[in-house]
């Protein structure tokens, strides 16, 4: 038994539901684990060793070889694409001599692709063993490289940090915040612990009468009435309930609460200590995206924080019998880890599957108990309603969407960030704001969302029209259509639990689909067997994931089909490119021919 | 009679105890709802997604969902069937299915579905997509090629303490099934034999073992899947 | 009104679904009334003489030549069927479709058992002469437009011809259960 296997198990109390963490500290030090690993916890824990690797295999930062001493995960979102990830992937490997999904002979440097890292902002973007490197240029790329050919370490390359709290000790980062817009709500004047100090006069039926008073709907793009869903779970059977905070932020184009954990965490807090006490929970936990964790230990600091202050733990905020704590639980790189169901499965230490429904979290979430999840944006709303009321809440927003909402604004516009907008602003006005000019389409929600041109700029941004989680991506005239939506379906096909099988491989049968029509290749039909086949996505899987992952194709085609059209010949029924020299080279080749028709 | 539920399956009237799960619920009225990762008494994946009906006017998979009284279902719909047959193929093209050589060929549930649901055109293209063969259990052998990710066995095969010998490797379309060696190997005859029988397809073979039925006398040679629920009606 | 031409072949086949058209038994005779055969191994006519109303095609296309009769056949016939598992998606021989072509080749003539000792001075077979092995197996509607399947390995005497009668008279196609089947 070897003894970094051995303590880590001991550290976390030989829980399996731990795996998640167990495997996160060794993966930390052994950069891969193997056969031998995976027995070895499955000993202890009482698993079987494929059970172990079941979960390990499951995500993306687990299941990558980062034995490197430089591993460099480079996003690959449609946004850095637009800002030139392609010459930055090219100047990487050039510069470590190795391909991605490898690690250099040298031993290095590893590369490896990622799925939206939250920085859509501040693209082409990177992690390097943990840090973020933002807005990297190739220059940067050599630069990187050659000092750490000399021995520079990871954090001597930090050589600017970002404003606001990323300069903070704790954090040290080049991220910037851009937070372009402040509001009424989330980023107004805090008093922090304002509410709090309320909370021991008020019990836990006002808190939810209140919000539900207030007309909040969840903000993690669902838009479920969050008072009722409290509601809901506080009327569910059993003593024990859980709060579980969403900051999984993995929809392609959203980076809000990027800066809300940076910059306003007491808030978020607040607002998972009002959630808990509302339905009394006996914990709290935020469960964090592995791309956000460089913001861990700033946020632990500031738990500890609460903790001495008396606002977590036993009676917490002085209220008797209020014994509630938070932790953090880390991901580990899994978009689908952010619908709910899934991230309670891998808070229990298990693969980012998503449940069947019925039974919703509210009845049976995490550990079996009562569980509401909810959205950072969601929490942090709730603290100011409680402070300000539901009236003055309600006061702001359209009639059916009440509030502000943050909106993650990314693309080809000229201050990408994050804007604090009232419900009710048009795409038009939306777009006037963040500077941007010569907008071709928008996608409204990130790549499970819409993708709108601009005959529907004119509509307004709230559930009775356009409702959105808050991701915004701009995407300018010189672009082509069907260059985004491939990039968005290969992310849905990345990043599909594989639970379901058209989520699994249709998707895949809708990519090459795609594949061929921008080759040339496409036949009429193909657009209607595109459309046919996408409609059954809608259908038939399991969570919005699968439900959504035709949309970019499904909307495209809706409202860009001439970009379609354009790659396919007209009146063609069927497609003659077979290449007989292409298939026969590597034949011809071998045995010594040349190639021949 | 107090727990008895009334509900219709394509406008006709059925019963059932309450909270039965709807694949059973059906096949007590004499509708067969067709199920591949469906396995009776074990908690349901809903992961082939074959089951799926319309309730109240909402697509949802039978074998996750309970009979309550006043339920709607559609299920003999052109829309249904059409998505069916959509999941069916894409089953097909997603792993590399050669039945004239395959020892289930016959015996395949999935096959069988194809038969059901006339697979004639092969309108999605064969991307060939290697997969490992594992035989290195003593009783066993794990052809990929053939696996549909059903989770029957993952959910259903356990040790005497109760580990899962087999779980899902990877995710999405590169999931993978996986066999617990050390585990499998501990196996009796009769639970490897049971492995196999578990395996809808041909993904989990008993070594030395196949092609046991001749052509004729196979369960799908003559009737479709789930013919005989719908000859026999237990309900009234 | 003349009798519709039917012309058929084997690509990459085993020859096993021609043999099942001949398994109609004594309807080979109401066969004979029904159509006559232009280029097709039944009556050993090697080129096409004239244009053929259907094409039957057994075997998907695994070499160079394959590619060209498909071509051909499909040049000269106003209906191609694609009839068995390998025409429809490679079959068996589409089992080394996974495999790099290289590999094939080595097993094939160079390490397999019954030519590792036989071919001592490591010879590809080469000549100008042989059709040269594709990449991997195609079936053969990503070739060439194929107006209708057949499924079966081989597909069952039945299911032939049931499917011929019915393209020759224009009735409707009935197919029971029993007829079709991908084994
Ligand atoms: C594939 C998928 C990914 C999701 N990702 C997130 C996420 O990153 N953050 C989030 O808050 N909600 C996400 N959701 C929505 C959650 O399932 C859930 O509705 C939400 O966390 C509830 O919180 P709210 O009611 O406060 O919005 C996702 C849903 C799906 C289907
Ligand atoms: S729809 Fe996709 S992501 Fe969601 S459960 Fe099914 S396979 Fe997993
Ligand atoms: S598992 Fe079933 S469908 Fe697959 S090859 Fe075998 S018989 Fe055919
Ligand atoms: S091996 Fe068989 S039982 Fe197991 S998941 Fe695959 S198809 Fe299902
Ligand atoms: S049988 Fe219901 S989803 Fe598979």
């Amino acid at each position: 038994m070897s003894s970094l296997v051995q303590s880590t198990i001991e550290k976390y109390g030989k829980d399996a539901t731990r795996l998640m963490d167990i495997i996160t500290d060794i993966k930390k030090e052994l950069g891969v684990l193997g056969k031998g690993e995976f027995t070895e916890i499955a000993d202890q824990l009482g698993l079987s060793s494929v059970e172990v690797e079941q979960t390990y295999s499951f995500y993306h930062f687990f299941s990558t070889d980062s034995r490197a001493k430089y591993n460099i995960y480079l996003n690959d979102s449609l946004v850095s694409e637009m800002m030139g990830r392609h010459e930055i992937a090219e100047a990487f490997e050039k510069s470590t001599g190795t391909k991605f999904g490898s690690i250099s002979s040298d031993g290095l440097f590893s590369l490896h692709n990622t799925s939206c890292i939250g920085m859509n902002d501040q693209e082409p973007a990177a992690i390097i063993n943990g840090t973020i490197f933002p807005r990297i240029t190739t220059y940067r790329v050599r630069e990187l490289i050659q000092q750490f050919r000399a021995g520079k370490e990871v954090e001597d390359m930090v050589n600017s940090f970002g404003g606001g709290k990323n300069q903070s000790d704790l954090i040290k980062s080049m991220v910037t915040n851009n937070l372009n817009r402040r509001g009424a709500v989330i980023f107004s004047n805090y008093e922090p612990a304002t509410t709090l100090n309320k909370l021991k006069d008020l019990k836990p039926e006002q808190v939810i009468d209140e919000v539900k008073n207030s007309n909040l709907r969840g903000r993690g793009g669902a838009g479920f009435p969050t008072g009722l869903k409290w509601d809901f779970c506080t009327k569910s059977p059993g003593e024990v309930r859980y709060l579980l905070c969403n900051a999984d932020e993995g929809e392609p184009g959203t980076f809000k609460d990027r800066v809300i954990l940076t910059e306003i965490p007491h808030l978020l807090f607040e607002g998972m200590i009002v959630g808990g006490y509302a339905i009394s929970a006996k914990e709290g936990i935020l469960y964090l995206r592995m791309e956000y964790d460089y913001l861990k230990d700033y946020l632990n600091a500031i738990l500890d924080d609460f903790r001495k202050a008396g606002w977590l733990g036993k009676n917490a905020c002085g209220i008797e019998g209020f014994n509630y704590d938070i932790r953090i639980q880390m991901g580990a790189g899994a978009y689908v880890c952010g619908e709910e169901s899934a991230l309670i499965e891998s808070s229990e230490g298990k693969r980012g599957e998503p449940r069947n429904r019925p039974p919703f979290p509210v009845q049976v979430g995490y550990l079996n108990k009562p569980t509401v999840v909810n959205n950072v944006e969601t929490l942090c709303s709730v603290v100011k309603i409680i402070e300000k009321g539901a009236d003055w809440y309600k006061a702001m927003g359209t009639k059916e969407t009440a509030g502000t909402k943050l909106l993650s604004i990314s693309g080809d516009v000229k201050y990408p960030g994050v804007f604090e907008i009232e419900w009710g602003m048009s795409i038009d006005e939306m777009l006037e704001m963040a500077g941007a000019t010569n907008v071709k389409a928008v996608q409204v929600g990130g790549p499970s969302g819409r993708l709108i041109g601009q005959n529907e700029f004119h509509r307004t941004i709230c559930y009775e029209d356009l409702p959105t989680g808050g991701a915004m991506i701009v995407i300018g005239e010189h672009r082509k259509i069907l260059d985004v939506v491939k990039n968005f379906t290969d992310f849905f096909i990345e990043e599909s639990c594989g639970s379901c099988a058209p989520c699994r491989y249709l998707t895949v049968i809708l990519r090459n689909k795609l594949q061929k029509i921008i080759d040339g290749k496409g036949v009429t039909k193909d657009l209607d067997d595109l459309v046919m086949w996408g409609e059954q996505m809608k259908k038939a899987n399991r969570c919005g994931l699968g439900q959504t992952a035709a949309n970019p194709v499904l909307t495209s085609i809706e409202n860009f089909r001439s970009e379609y059209e354009t790659r396919i010949e007209k009146g063609k029924d069927f497609d003659t490119k077979f290449d007989l020299n292409k298939a026969i080279q590597n034949s011809s080749r071998y045995v010594g021919r040349f190639p021949q028709a | 009679m107090n727990d008895q539920v009334k509900f219709t399956i394509d406008g006709k009237q059925c019963t059932a105890e309450k909270n039965t799960n709807l694949v059973e619920a059906a096949k007590m009225n004499g509708i067969y709802i067709p199920t591949l990762c469906h396995l009776e008494g074990v908690k349901p994946a809903g992961s082939c997604r074959i089951c799926n009906v319309k309730i109240n006017g909402r697509f949802m998979t039978a074998c996750t969902t309970l009979v309550v009284d006043g339920m709607v279902i559609e299920s003999n719909t052109n829309e249904i069937q059409e998505l069916r047959k959509i999941i069916i193929e894409t089953l097909f093209v997603s792993g590399n299915h050669f039945c004239p050589a395959c020892e289930k060929s016959g015996n395949c549930e999935l096959q069988a579905m194809g038969y059901k649901y006339q697979m004639m055109v092969p309108r999605f293209p064969y991307e060939f997509e290697e997969k490992e063969v594992d035989a290195k259990t003593t009783k066993l052998y794990i052809d990929r090629n053939r696996c549909i990710l059903c989770k029957r066995c993952v959910r259903s095969i356990k040790s005497k303490d109760g580990k899962s010998i087999f779980a899902i490797k990877g995710r999405g379309h590169k999931a993978v099934i996986n066999i617990d060696h050390k585990l499998a190997n501990q196996m009796t005859d009769e639970e490897a034999m049971h492995a196999m029988e578990t395996c809808p397809v041909g993904s989990i073979l008993r070594k030395e073992r196949g092609y046991v039925d001749p052509i004729g006398s196979r369960k799908f040679d003559h009737k479709p899947i789930g013919s005989e629920i719908e000859e026999t009606v237990t309900v009234k | 009104m003349s009798k519709p031409i039917v012309a058929t072949t084997s690509l990459a086949g085993c020859f096993g679904c021609h043999m099942s058209i001949l398994d109609i038994d004594e309807r080979i005779l109401q066969l004979i009334e029904l159509v006559d055969f232009n280029k097709s191994p039944v009556d050993d006519i090697k080129e096409f003489t004239t244009m053929c109303d259907i094409g039957l095609i057994e075997g998907g296309c695994c070499n160079s030549e394959n590619v060209h009769v498909l071509k051909d056949f499909r040049k000269n016939c106003k209906i191609l069927v694609s009839v068995g598992e390998c025409a429809i998606m490679g079959g068996l021989p589409a089992l080394r479709n996974n495999i790099p072509i290289e590999e094939c080749l080595h097993e094939a003539y160079l390490n397999g058992p019954s030519t590792k000792d036989a071919n001592p001075d490591k010879i590809l077979p080469n000549n100008e002469e042989l059709p040269i092995i594709l990449d991997k197996v195609y079936p053969c509607h990503e070739i060439v437009k194929i107006d209708y399947y057949l499924p079966g390995c081989p597909p069952r005497a039945d299911l032939i011809w049931n499917a011929l009668v019915a393209l020759v008279t224009g009735d409707e196609l009935k197919l029971p259960y029993e007829v079709v089947k991908f084994d």
